[in-house]
Formats: C-alpha cells, structure tokens, sequence
C-alpha cells in the first residue's frame, strides 16, 4: 500500500474514531493517537524520505490537508463534547425558580409619613416650606387668636382636651388643629411675606371609632403677602390635587364656615373610587372632601402683625390620615397609632 | 335641619329637580346630608299610587269566628266599597255600631301592594296576598303607621283626618321629600323653614313669600293684665309676651303633626306643637306659660339668687348662681332663659290661659347656661347662634293665630314689648377694588349690588366703584367687608371665580436642615428593618411604670384635665413604654417586632406654662432576626448586638464623630447589656439616651418574658446637631496588605480599649480594622479571652514592603502588650 493510501486509511479510521467519542478524555487519547507528536500520521510522515523527490511535495501537500481536516473534526466534537458536560452541569445546578428567594429585611415607613412626605413635597414645589410648632398650646394661642372667643358656638367644632393647671392660671391644652402654628409663623414672618406649610400632630376630646381618632395629623398652609387671592387659593389647591390625584382631577369649590377664614371654602375632588358616580366610600355624593380653606380672617391676621387693609393671605388644611384612608382603602383609623406589624408591612 | 318640601313650598317655589335643588344649596355652603322620600317612587317604601289609597271606614262588625278580629267596611273609591279583616285595636269603639255617621279615615292597601312587616322589628317588605283569615277571605288591609314606613307605631291602624279625599292615592295626599342639611355655625338664619326659602329664593330668582297670619283678638290687652320687667338689660335685648285665654289642650292637626315628624320633631300636644312649629317655621325659639301660674301677673328677667333652685320640664333640679339668667314671676323662677322650662308653670291638662314669650338672649349666656346644665335643645342651638330680634313681631302673631285656630283660644289684644336694645342698622361701605383684593376677580359696584340684594342686603350705589349695603337684622353674622366679599364669592359661585397662579412675590426659601435629617433617621431606620410606628402621644403612668417603676411619679407629668380614659391620661415623658406595648402584641402575633418611632414627649417646666416638647427616637426589636424560611428554618433571635449595629449604623450615617458608647446602669436594661450613648458636646459629655437589653422584670411588665428585647431611645435634636456631612477621602492606587493578630487579655479589658491601642501604634498605613473571632475557653485560662483582628494596611502614596508591614507588626504588637498587658495569643 502506497504511503497515500495508508494516509488515507489512518484518515478515515480517525474520523470513524472520533464520531464515537463522548468523553474529553477519550478526545485527548484520540487527538495524541492520530494528531500526536507520535501519532500515526507523524510516523507515517518519516516515510515520505523514501518517496521519489517528484513526489514529495504532492505528498506533503496531502499530508497537510489531511490534518487540516482532523484538526477541524476534532475541533468541532470537541466543542459538541463540552457543551454537553455545561449543559449535564447546568442540569444539576438549576433550582426551582418559585421557590422563596431570600428576602432582604427592610422596614416600611409609617403610611402617614409617606402622605405627609407626599404634600409637604408638593407645596414645596409652591414655594411653601415646613414650619412648626408646639402640640401644647394655651387656649389663646389655639382659639382667641384664631377669631374663636370663650363661649363661642364654633367652639362646638372642637371638642378639646385640657392640660390641669393651677387655679387661675391661663388655660393649656392638646392643639386641636395645627391652626396655632399659623400664629407662630405670621409673627416670625410679618411684615414679610410668609408661605409655610404646618404638619403636625393634633388632638381631640373623642370617642375612638373606626371613623374618629382622639390624635391625628394635620397639614395645614399658610400664603400672606400684599397680592393674595381667593383665586390664588383656588388655583394653588386645584393645582394639589392634580399632584395627588392626577391630572384633570374635577374639583369642587363649597362655602363653608371657619372662624379664622373668611370667605371659607371647602374643597371637594371627585370620588376616584366611583368616578363620581355615588359609592359607599363617597356617601353617594360623587365627591370627596379633601381640605377646608378659606382667606384668611382680617382679625387673625392683626393677630399674626399684618394690618388687613394691606395685606391678604389665604390658609388651608388637610387630614393626611384620610387621605392614607382613602388612597388605600383602609376602613378602619384605628390601625394607624396601634404600632401593629401587620398592619404597618402592608404599606411600601 | 330636616326640610319637608311639601313645607317650603308655602315660602318659596321650588322650580327644580330636589337633586338639582340639593346641589346648587351644597355649593352655597348648605351642604345636603341626605335626601328622604316619602312614599314615592324613589322612597325605601314607595307606596303604589293604584294600590294604596285613602278610604273611608263605613261600618265595623264583629268577626264571626275570631274574638280579636273585627271586619271593616271601607269605601276605597266613590261607590267602591270592600270588607276588610282587621285586628286594629283603634276600630273596637266603632264594633257593632252599624252605618257610621262621621268620617273615619284611614289607609287602604289592596293585593299587590308592598308594605313593611308590621310584625317584626326589622323593615322587611312584604306583598300583600288574598288568604282566608279564620275562613274569611282576607285581600286587603288597613295599614299601621309602621307598615307604611311613617314610623315606628303598629299599635293600631293609621288614621287620617275626616277631609282626606277618598280615593286619592295616598303618595298624593302625604308624599313628600325631606332635605337634611348641615347647617354651618355662622348660618343661624337658615335654621328655619322661612330662613332656608329665603336663601333657595336667592339661589334660584324665586320670591319669597312671608306668612302673614291674621289674629282676631277680644278680652282685655296683654299690655293691662300683664307687665314684664328685665333686669338685665344687657342680656335680654328684646322680650314680647303674648296672652292667649280659654285654650283647649288636644291633639294638633294631622298635617301639623306630619310636619314636625318629617322635621325631626315628635308631636306631643296642640300647645307644645304650636310653639315648636313656629320655631322650626321662623327660627324664633319660644316658651308657652301657664298664664295662672304667673305670681301677680308679672314676668320679671333676672339673674339668679345664689342656691337658688328650679326644676326643669325634664324633672331635674338645678342648683343656680347669680351667672345663670332666669325668667321669674315676683316669687319664684320660672324658666331658665332660653333654655328650658320650668315645671312650676308647666303648661298641663287643667291650664285654661296662656302667656307666649318670644324673646332674644345674648347667645354668649345660651351657651354657658345650656352647656353647664348640659341641656341643649332646639331652642338654645338657635340663641346661641343669633335670633332675629326683628321676628319677634311676625312669630308671636303667628303663635297667637295657630292657638286660635288650633287650640280654641281668645287672643287678647296686644302685646307686650320691652326692648332693652335698640334697633341698630350696620352699613358697610364695600368697594369693588376691596372684592378683587380679596377675591381676584373684577366686579362693578352694580354687580356686586345685583348679588347681594336678592339675599335682603340693602345696597345703595354710590358710584361704579362703591356702595354702601345695609345689613338686615337676620344677618348678625356680617360686620365687615370680607364677610360680604364672601356673599358676593357665594351667590357668584365659588366654581365659577378663577383659578390662578399666586403672582405675590416668593418668600425667602431657607432649609430646614432640623427637619431634613429627621426623614433621613426615618430612612436609615426604615432602611434597616425597622418598621416606622407612630404611637399615642397620651399615656398613663401604670404604662411608664412598666418600664421603670421609678418614672410613675405624677407630678413630673402632664395631666389631663378631661380625660377620656385612664389609659390616656398623662402626655408621655418617653416613646419607649407606649412602643413596647405595641411590641408586645407583634411578638404575639408574628413571633418577632422591629419597630422604631420618631415623635415628641412632653416635659413639664417649672418656668413656663407649657412644656418643653423635646424630638426622640425609639427602637424595638425582638424576637427572629429574619423572617424563618427555606433558607433558614430557624433564624437566631435578636440580642444586644442587633440594637448595637443599628446604633452604630444611624451614627455612621449620621457622620456621628463626637460620640462613644460606655456600659450603663440604667434600671429598665439587664445590667451587663446596657449601653449609653455619650455625645462630645461644647458644653462636655452628653448622654444622648441608653440603648441594650430590657430587663427581665420589665419584660414581664410588657408581656414579653421568654425572649430578649432590644431597646434604644435617644435624644434625637441632639443626636442631629452632632451630623455632619461625610468627607471624602481618596482611595489608593496601591496594594494592600493584610495581617492578622489575636490578642488573650482579661475579659475585663475592653474590645474598645484594644482596638484604640492598635491604632495608636499602627499609625497612618493601618486602612481598616476587623474584630473577625471573639474566643474564650478553659485553655485560655478562667478570665480570659481571645480577639482576633484583620489588620488592613495600604499607603497612599506607594506599596508597602514586607519589611515594613513586619517592623510595623512588631511595633504594634510591642506597644499593645506594654499598654494593654494583652499577649499575642501562642
Ligand atoms: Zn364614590
């Protein structure tokens, strides 16, 4: 047999070989048996001397293609080869995606944190920045100054708790609105313009019920300066409750009657629950009340150092517990001081 | 106030749909409360205008087989007649008296209606069916009271007046519609039929029309047989008395009757009906005497004796001071003014003569009189509001026709009239440059005008930029110009004004940096697991005590002066007790808690009235460190070291320097796991609060006895006045190296005191130390312990030598054994 008949031979038993393997071992045994330093095609080469010098280089040139297609074979089964033993590793390796992952512990801020969060950040976007004030306040500070005299019917809005003191002493109470802070802010500010925003905690003399709470939050605002308007009012709450709400949210505009406001308003978005329609939520009446407002009092204004005739100033406030009530569907107040886990997890 | 329309139709054509009419009083401040039909088609019951019919009782007989059943004859129809099986106690009178010759007017309900169950308490509808009732066929009844849904009464069947019309279907003859309204403090003049059809005129271009009743009177004048005197001229402004002789006592009209129920009031008799139908008429409270029972025929208005004593129409006796004001003959009290009667000169059974008070108080001792005697009625909501003085007039005409008409009296001529007030007319001059700056919106003095007189404001224009507008007397409540602005902004609409942008000038913007850092602890607290409370600011000493018995001291406290319950009783002095009692139920509920509360606590000051309201910071944890899960089954539970790494990570956050934490004694943490947090003040060393483990006999107070509770609470102004903001330092290009060193001291020797040694001798290369193993064993020797660092050092400016890291080595270990007594560990 010639020497390109053997290479021919060896060529074919390579290939025949190689369709077997499965292992990377097997493929190392087979590419130093045929393709190897001792390999068969390299002691068949030594044989090419004894070729007639004409017939050399097309030997040469045939030994050469003959390992350029072995290479490649074994290139090619080997990456088959490994392939195989990623995807038998893969196989072991895999878990059951549904399975629990690991969950980090983070804690959850209180849902009328995030509220108050919520409308501090829009009025700041107004220009109103956070002031505030004390929750002990003395009777004066808390109602005389507001235009809310001893004996007054409108004292009825407000069912209060006292603080004992001495006989005779001026009367100190829980805040029953963040309304005093208003007080406090005028005065810092007067006779500049003032534009602040009272959160704050606020207290009432009331049975706890899933609806009434005896301590609560209040966000209350405040707008002086020398052009203020009603519609100014008007435009700065339609403009939060798009922010909260969404945009085109339909707002209604109801007098109402606060002794620290006049004219005072009470501001109605529609029911996002039932888009107006009347629910259970809503009491059928396609609205929901979201602040009371109004402009400021002339009196309470003298109060606060501003003379009324120059000055103007409009002042609003807002329940944030509600309005977590609301954008939650929670239904009952109770939850919210209870400090109770399950409860405060559910909220992100 | 409960408005029937069938009512308010006598003042003012209502024009409109109720829902429309119920809006367009809602935009105006008199927010609807709810609509109630009556009978009709959007009624809880409607009454089927074919089926349920006003008829007329001919004849009752016996029922031949049932003792307690009689059979009605009724004419449901003209000509129609149909026998009726009844049980109804009110028809036994008419058994066996054959043709009756008077009218007896009732309800008649055929086949197919639909009634409330008059035998159970709760309203279930029923359709009436044919059945044979003790063998006679039974397809039709008269109706209670309550089958009708009218009210509660099924003691008999409803019976109507003689004039109702047969056949009429009874929807027709009392359906009606009843609007409740919210009326707001300063709206005293709508709490009244007449007062509210005067607002609905003004909203809706209608006419209003006043009752002008016409009295026939004979006998002597009130004026010669009465006299009055007010001694306190200053809180009677105007009081009237009418006197009406001869009355009757009886029932009051059907329709009077049906009127004061839909108004939410129950009838009693002609002489209290009348009166109250008036007040809720014309919104003028009054009070009907017995003339006789009036000593020497003389009112007079005083204060009260001292002890003085009076017993109310409620059968209470009320002790009296001289700030109370009563209406009095010459000898004794007769009423307390404006708020309730007297029994004295109760109107009864035997009164035969009548004197009518209408009068005004000052509101401001309405109120303190009805709220110290806890008595607030009708009358006093509407004096402590304001009562028209004006009224007065019109309300006791009124009065005197109806207890004429009503009740069979003889109206004596006059009246008798002491005004202790003058009539006082407020004008206020109103600009229209004064509405814009108020409202934003541009109005001529003609507009503003055309707003304002529809509502009885008298306006004179004076030019097109002014006029002066005259107040009424039913509108006490506007005094000055923004009270009008508000007027015009209502009747203009508060919908229809503009919505703008504020164009005054921004007030200075300055941080508030207090507050910033406040939300940054609740971030990096939330941040690490804790879940945000907020509990009751209100407490009770037991609560404190729970803590540390040594805080139950009262007088350190806050106190209420009204609580509503002994557990919310005193401001609190620390978060951490009202905390742990909410710890307490997620330990019971979920096995673990980790909460933390940021708020204020309240603390008496001897120098001021109130209290210093200084921010803390509360921290809980208890319980599983993690959620238990596949992944850890069961998760190790919380010690000193968890609250200590949130501390340690709220001051990292914080760039907290100037501060260290030292062992603490305090009396609520298990001694040998309590910890301080001292703070490098200005002013010296600070204790910012306590943090460690709660002390086994506190946790038994909290309910918590068998796991650790980890507690911290601090001063957080304090602890944010100490912030500051990071300072970068640069990384280095160079590598680092590490080394590690294990140290056997006495445990007594502190981990801190060793970790300060070694950076004190390593020096500026050390770029990190690592406490990685804390080892004690008997082969170390009783007392002994073992900490193994991992020293990384690193230069900024080149690599460091072996050579160096182990004369640097050397040197540490040299000069923290000569410092410290520690020993290399062997
Ligand atoms: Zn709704």
């Amino acid at each position: 047999m010639s020497i390109i008949d053997q290479l021919a031979a060896i060529e074919q038993a390579a290939l025949a070989a190689l369709e077997t393997i499965t292992t990377s071992d097997a493929i190392g045994e087979w590419k130093s048996n045929y393709l190897g330093k001792q390999g068969a095609i390299a002691k068949l080469s030594r044989e090419l001397g004894t070729l007639p010098s004409d017939q050399r280089p097309a030997a040469g040139q045939r030994f050469n293609a003959v390992r350029a297609v072995l290479d490649e074979a074994f290139a090619a089964r080997e990456a088959t080869i490994s392939q195989a033993a990623q995807q038998q590793a893969f196989g072991q390796d895999a878990v059951d995606v549904t399975l629990p992952g690991r969950l980090p512990v983070v804690g959850r801020l209180h849902p009328s944190t995030r509220v108050l969060r919520m409308i501090t950040d829009i009025f700041a976007d107004m220009g109103f920045q956070v002031w505030e004030s004390p929750e002990v306040e003395t009777d004066t500070l808390n109602f005389g100054l507001l235009n809310i005299p001893e004996d007054h019917p409108a004292r009825d809005m407000w069912d209060t708790f006292y603080i004992e003191t001495a006989p005779g002493a001026e009367k100190v109470l829980l805040r029953t609105h963040t309304s005093p802070g208003q007080i406090h802010a005028m005065r810092a500010h007067a006779p500049n313009p003032v534009r602040v925003i009272l959160p704050g905690k606020c207290y009432r003399y009331e049975q706890v019920t899933t609806r009434h709470e005896m301590m609560f939050h209040q966000v209350e605002g405040i707008a002086v300066g020398q052009h203020i308007t009603f519609s100014d009012l008007k435009g700065t709450l339609i403009g939060f409750a798009e922010r909260l709400y969404g945009a085109g949210t339909k707002t209604r505009f109801r007098p109402s009657y606060f002794p620290f406001t006049e004219p005072s308003v009470e501001l109605d978005v529609e029911c996002f629950l039932c888009k107006g329609a009347g629910c259970r939520i809503c009491k059928q009446s396609g609205w929901l009340e979201v602040s009371g407002a109004g402009m400021i009092h002339p009196t309470v204004l003298r109060n606060g150092g501003y003379d009324p005739d120059v000055y103007s100033g409009f002042a609003f406030g807002m329940g944030p517990e509600r309005i977590t009530m609301l954008r939650h569907g929670i239904d009952d107040i109770r939850w919210f001081f209870s400090g109770d886990e399950r409860f405060l997890q559910q909220f992100v | 106030m409960r408005i029937p329309l069938s009512w308010l139709r006598e003042y003012v054509d209502v024009t409109i749909p109720v829902a429309e009419l119920a809006e367009r009083l809602t935009r105006s401040g008199l927010e609807v409360d709810s609509i109630e039909h009556i009978g009709g088609t959007q009624a809880e019951l409607p009454w089927d205008p074919a089926l349920v019919l006003v008829c007329n009782i001919l004849e009752v007989t016996q029922h031949p087989n049932a003792d307690r059943l009689v059979l009605a004859t009724v004419e449901y129809a003209p000509g129609n007649t149909h026998t009726v099986v009844t049980g109804a106690p009110n028809l036994y009178e008419y058994k066996g008296l054959g043709r009756l010759t008077h009218p007896l007017k009732s309800v008649f309900a055929r086949e197919g209606a639909v009634l409330f169950d008059g035998h159970v308490a709760e309203k279930v509808k029923v359709k009436l069916k044919g059945k044979p009732v003790r063998g006679v066929m039974s397809d039709a009844m008269l109706c209670s009271e309550k089958e009708l849904g009218l009210s509660e009464e099924h003691e008999g069947i409803l019976i109507l007046p003689a004039d109702a019309p047969v056949g009429m279907s009874l929807v027709e003859y009392i359906g009606d519609t009843v609007v409740d309204i919210d009326v707001l403090p300063n709206m005293a003049r709508t709490l009244s039929l007449v007062g509210m059809a005067r607002e609905i005129a003004a909203l809706t271009n209608q006419t209003l029309r006043l009752p002008n009743p016409a009295v026939a009177t004979s006998g002597a004048d009130a004026n010669a047989t009465f006299k009055v005197t007010i001694a306190t001229p200053e809180l009677c402004p105007r009081f009237t008395a009418s006197v009406v002789r001869n009355v009757t006592i009886k029932p009051s009209p059907f329709w009077m009757q049906r009127r004061l129920i839909m108004a939410g009031m129950r009838p009693i008799n002609n002489i209290v009906d009348i009166s109250n139908y008036v007040m809720l008429e014309l919104g003028t409270p009054n009070h009907t005497f017995d003339a006789d029972c009036v000593a020497e025929a003389h009112i007079v208005v005083r204060n009260a004796h001292a002890d003085e004593q009076l017993k109310t129409l409620d059968g209470r006796t009320h002790t009296l001071n001289p700030s109370h004001l009563l209406v009095c003959d010459t000898t004794k009290a007769l009423s307390v003014a404006g708020v309730m009667g007297g029994e004295s000169s109760e109107v009864s059974d035997r009164t035969q003569n009548v004197l009518v008070e209408a009068a005004v108080w000052e509101p401001t001792i309405i109120r303190r009189m009805s709220t110290a005697f806890k008595l607030r009625s009708e009358a006093s909501k509407r004096f402590e509001r304001g009562v028209d003085t004006e009224m007065l007039d019109l309300a006791q005409r009124r009065l005197c026709q109806l207890l004429h008409d009503y009740a069979d009296g003889v109206v004596a001529p006059g009246m008798v009239d002491v005004r202790s007030v003058p009539v006082r007319d407020v004008t206020i001059t109103l600009t229209n440059a004064e509405v814009k700056r108020i409202l934003g919106l541009d109005f001529t003095a003609a507009q503003i005008s055309d707003l304002l007189t529809p509502l009885g404001f008298g306006c004179t224009v004076n030019t097109s930029t002014s006029l002066e507008v005259t107040v009424p007397s039913y509108r006490r409540d506007v005094s000055h110009t923004a009270d009008l602005c508000e007027e015009v902004a209502r009747m203009f609409g508060y919908d229809n004004l503009p919505s703008t942008i504020m164009a005054d000038e921004l007030p200075t913007q300055r941080t508030n940096l207090a507050l910033e850092r406040e939300h940054f602890v609740r971030d990096v607290l939330s941040g690490a697991g804790l879940n945000e409370a907020i509990t009751y600011s209100l407490t009770s000493l037991a609560s404190a005590a729970n803590l540390d018995p040594a805080e139950a001291d009262a007088t350190n406290y806050l106190h209420l002066a009204n609580p509503l319950s002994s557990e919310r009783e005193y401001m609190r002095r620390a978060i951490l007790p009202t905390l742990l009692e909410s710890a307490a139920v997620n330990l019971r509920e979920r096995g673990s808690t980790r909460l933390f509360e940021v708020g204020r606590v309240y603390h008496r000051r001897d120098d001021a009235i109130l209290p210093a309201e200084p921010l803390r910071v509360a921290i809980v944890m208890a319980g599983q460190r993690t959620n238990a899960s596949w992944h850890d089954a069961v998760p190790e539970t919380v010690d000193f070291f968890d609250i200590k790494g949130v501390v340690e990570l709220l001051c990292e956050r914080l760039q907290i320097t100037s501060i260290r934490i030292a062992p603490s004694d305090a009396d609520y943490l298990q001694p040998g796991r309590a910890a301080q947090l001292i703070a490098h003040t200005g002013a010296g060393e600070v204790v910012i609060g306590h943090f460690g483990e709660l002390h086994p006999d506190a946790r038994e107070r909290f309910a918590m006895p068998t796991v650790r509770v980890a507690v911290a609470e601090f001063a957080l102004d304090t602890l944010l006045e100490l912030a500051n903001v990071p300072r970068y330092t640069s990384i280095s290009r160079y590598p680092a190296s590490s080394q590690d060193l294990a140290l056997v001291a006495p445990v007594t020797v502190s981990a801190e005191t060793i970790a300060a040694s070694i950076r004190k001798y390593a020096g500026a290369a050390l770029s990190s130390i690592e406490l990685f193993d804390v080892y004690t064993g008997a082969n170390l020797g009783e007392g002994m312990r073992s900490l193994a660092y991992r020293l990384t050092f690193r230069s900024s400016e080149r690599t460091l030598g072996d050579d160096e890291i182990t004369k640097l080595r050397a040197k540490i270990i040299r000069g923290v054994e000569h410092e410290t007594g520690a020993k290399m560990r062997a």
